[in-house]
């Protein structure tokens, strides 16, 4: 999600790595692209400029340190300095002590609130509560079938106002219901409204006043530019929000919003949501928001996911050998086997350093094809795999006659696994030309 | 209508002014402080930093030349840069059979469905038949939300179930613009990003279908951009130019603080022109654009909200 400002990044200090020596001039220099990055990223403009002026201070200040070189130097303040800036540790939901928490979910026009609604809801049910949500945008037409048909489909109740009854009256009743009928989790889906039109602003404060939310979270478009300390502001004033939702961060938007957010209202970025369906959610963390701002990957992330089917370990190793690309067809098989096992490749191979870089090169996956190449592996004698380069074309028949495939296709197996392999030294070597294909 | 484009770019102007006033009394500053100022002027509007810096060097350029020198004159030179930049000659829609047919695309909750709504309403009121074709099939509730815009607007809709193939209601719409002899046809699509390269895949096999029925349409494709969105928005509009060939664009929400100034980006760059400003959320609130008016409420002296509105 963060692609484009980590290339620039990236970019910024492969300069800085090359510098002997860091000056007070070529360290400015090198702020002035970090500045720019962040703009081009959507960081509110004062804020970007904060930031680079706080680095500086610390960056200079620790000139001293003779273990690192000064491009690293740099590196770990700007680390520093995102991590503090995108909040200390991750934030859920706070946890509710008498049932029915109240949740408002606030926000501009279009932002995302009535999908993200459901998905809460989603996501709470996972965790063993018994959410309902209401239907509390009486203003966009269709907006509430549009949550009863996203509610229905994955089982939740939804509450919708009676004809004639005013968001202020079905509010206090939702919440007399979910008592009754042990619904533990009240999600309100409001009417997007403008930050500046005062009487919708107020009609939220009123809402606020009458069922006592829990928490109330604003949703704010991930691709939102400058605009959004203005909005976070104003959001904060009238309602005091307890956290944020940023939306819409599969798309290539640089998020530079959420460094705005963080730095004008101070609240926490709860989630973040990822796609149209209804569990592409996920809870911000912005440690690792903050190492994949930098192209150091969201190696957490991915170890994170890859728990629940293969050893942390083993995850590593992995990524170890993906950078130092000392990959060889065994590697590949492992890891397409991995692969398969922990769900959607999409999420998972975006979480790997420097493989944004091959999507955005137009790579995209086939999940049949994984187990085409699969197969082809699997009739590999342990040498050959070991040591590709033997596999002449005897051995090629016979591989393709063990898989069921035809010499073509191993042939292509074989070419796209060096390609991969050359790709990753490339990737070590820092060179991106060329990458066209993966085979999966 | 212009007094409600001016309310609507009132807030606009006002947020701005804080920034120009601040220029403008730019006490004993250089010429070089104030226009850094200016280029983070624009910086806080998201126009974006290459375009600001282009911008900002051709007025110190000029100021190199002995050209202007107090705030007022940066101010009306920035004006006019601006002005170079926005006031392209309208691409004359290429001839095509009739109906007119407008695609309209954009990313999600841009404004593309409240948009087509207007659109209708603006050419009924100027005589046109108008027809909408609801292409989106995936949100839910999205043909309902239309039918709405188009009761509300007072025209004909032709949709399909929910999940039906869009570009097969791209195709009933057309013949059915054909059939009850329609002048303008609107074609609603589902929202989607465009990074998503199956869903820009069905756009284009929209506008096959569409150009196979109606010799020469889409002679509109149309993107709705949320003016609150930073610079996301000039990759929405190479991506889904290079795609579909966008021949305008609709900016929307000028009703709240965002200055949308990307737009300025996206000219300077792609030549791609505003034709729309959405002003709000009702029927009428759509205004054509003006780039005069434009860079006027971008860069407005004026201290005070426009007498017009
Ligand atoms: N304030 C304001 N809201 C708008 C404007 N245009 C659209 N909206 C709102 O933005 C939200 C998303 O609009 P919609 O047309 O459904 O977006 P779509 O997903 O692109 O079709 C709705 O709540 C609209 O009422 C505008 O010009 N001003
Ligand atoms: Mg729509």
């Amino acid at each position: 999600m963060f692609d484009e400002l980590t290339s620039r990044l990236e970019t910024v200090f492969k300069k800085l790595r090359g510098y002997g020596k860091l000056t007070e001039q070529n360290m400015r220099d090198s702020l002035r692209e970090v500045r720019r990055a962040l703009l081009e990223a959507d960081v509110n403009y004062k804020v970007a400029k904060d930031f680079v002026s706080r680095v500086e201070e610390e960056a200079l200040g620790r000139e001293v340190l003779k273990s690192l070189t000064p491009g690293q130097q740099v590196i770990g303040v700007v680390h520093e300095e995102l991590i503090r800036l995108l909040g200390e540790k991750a934030t859920g939901l706070k946890p509710s002590s008498k049932p029915p928490a109240v949740i408002l979910i606030v926000g501009l026009q279009g932002s995302g609130k009535t999908t993200f609604t459901t998905k809460l809801a989603v996501h709470l049910r996972r965790k063993g509560a018994k959410p309902m949500v209401v239907a509390a945008d009486l203003k966009r037409p269709a907006a509430i079938e549009q949550l009863k048909i996203l509610a229905d489909s994955v089982n939740v109740r939804a509450l919708v106002p009676e004809k004639g009854e005013s968001v202020l009256e079905a509010g206090p009743r939702a919440v007399a219901e979910a008592s009754e009928t042990g619904h533990d989790w009240v999600l309100f889906d409001t009417a997007g409204r403008m930050h500046v039109d005062e009487e919708m602003m107020s009609e939220l404060s009123q809402l606020k006043e009458l069922v006592s939310p829990h928490e109330i979270l604003l949703v704010l478009d991930g691709m939102t530019g400058q605009d959004a300390v203005n909005v976070a502001s104003a959001f904060e004033k009238t309602l005091d929000f307890d956290g944020a939702v940023l939306t819409k961060l599969d798309g290539d938007a640089r998020g530079g919003a959420a460094l705005s957010l963080r730095a004008v209202t101070g609240k926490p970025i709860k989630f973040v949501s990822v796609g149209e369906k209804l569990d592409a959610l996920e809870v911000f963390h912005p440690d690792r928001m903050a190492s994949r701002i930098l192209g150091m990957g969201d190696i957490v992330s991915l170890v994170e996911k890859a728990g629940q089917a293969v050893d942390a370990e083993r995850a590593l190793e992995m990524e170890r050998k993906l950078s130092e690309a000392d990959f060889t067809l065994e590697d590949f098989l492992e890891q397409l086997k991995e692969v398969k096992k922990m769900g959607p490749i999409q999420d998972l191979v975006e979480m790997i350093p420097g493989f944004g870089k091959m999507k955005r090169a137009g790579l995209s996956l086939d999940e049949n094809a994984l187990v085409r190449v699969e197969a082809v592996i699997n009739s590999m004698t342990p040498r050959e795999r070991l040591n590709p380069t033997i596999i002449d074309g005897s051995r090629r028949k016979r591989i393709a006659k063990g898989s069921g495939s035809s010499v073509q296709e191993v042939n292509k197996v074989l070419k796209q696994f060096f390609h991969i392999q050359k790709l990753l030294r490339q990737m070590k070597r820092g060179r991106r030309k060329g990458l066209s294909f993966l085979p999966f | 209508m212009l007094s409600r484009l001016r309310a609507g770019l009132r807030r606009t102007r006002d947020s701005l002014l804080s920034g120009i006033g601040r220029i403008l009394s730019g006490r004993a500053d250089s010429e070089e402080v104030m226009i850094d100022q200016m280029e983070e002027f624009l910086l806080s509007a998201d126009v974006g930093v290459s375009t600001s810096e282009k911008l900002a060097q051709k007025l110190r350029t000029h100021l190199r030349e002995g050209g202007a020198g107090a705030g007022p004159d940066l101010l009306a030179l920035m004006k006019k840069e601006i002005l170079d930049v926005m006031k392209r000659p309208l691409a004359e829609s290429a001839p095509g059979g009739r109906p007119h047919v407008t695609l309209v695309v954009g990313v999600n909750g841009s404004g593309k469905t409240t948009t087509v709504g207007k659109l209708a309403k603006y050419y009924a009121d100027r005589g046109e038949k108008v027809l909408i074709a609801c292409s989106d099939t995936f949100r839910a509730a999205a043909g309902e939300q239309l039918e709405v815009w188009a009761k509300r607007a007072g025209v004909d809709i032709v949709r399909q179930k929910s999940g039906a193939d869009a570009a097969s209601v791209a195709y009933d719409g057309a013949e059915a613009g054909l059939a009850r002899a329609a002048s303008v046809v609107l074609v609603d699509t589902a929202g989607r990003l465009h990074t998503k390269v199956n869903l820009m895949e069905e756009l284009k096999k929209i506008r096959k279908v569409l150009a196979r029925k109606i010799e020469g349409s889409p002679q509109e494709v149309l993107l709705v951009l949320d003016a609150s969105t930073g610079q996301n928005a000039l990759i929405q509009a190479r991506e889904f130019g290079s795609c579909m060939g966008v021949t305008g664009i609709a900016l929307t929400k000028l009703d709240g603080t965002a200055k949308g100034g990307v737009v300025v980006a996206i000219a300077s760059e792609l030549d791609i022109p505003v034709k729309f400003l959405g002003v709000g959320e009702s029927l009428e609130d759509l205004v054509e654009f003006d780039p005069i008016e434009f860079a006027d409420a971008l860069l407005s002296e004026e201290n005070s909200p426009s007498p017009l509105s």
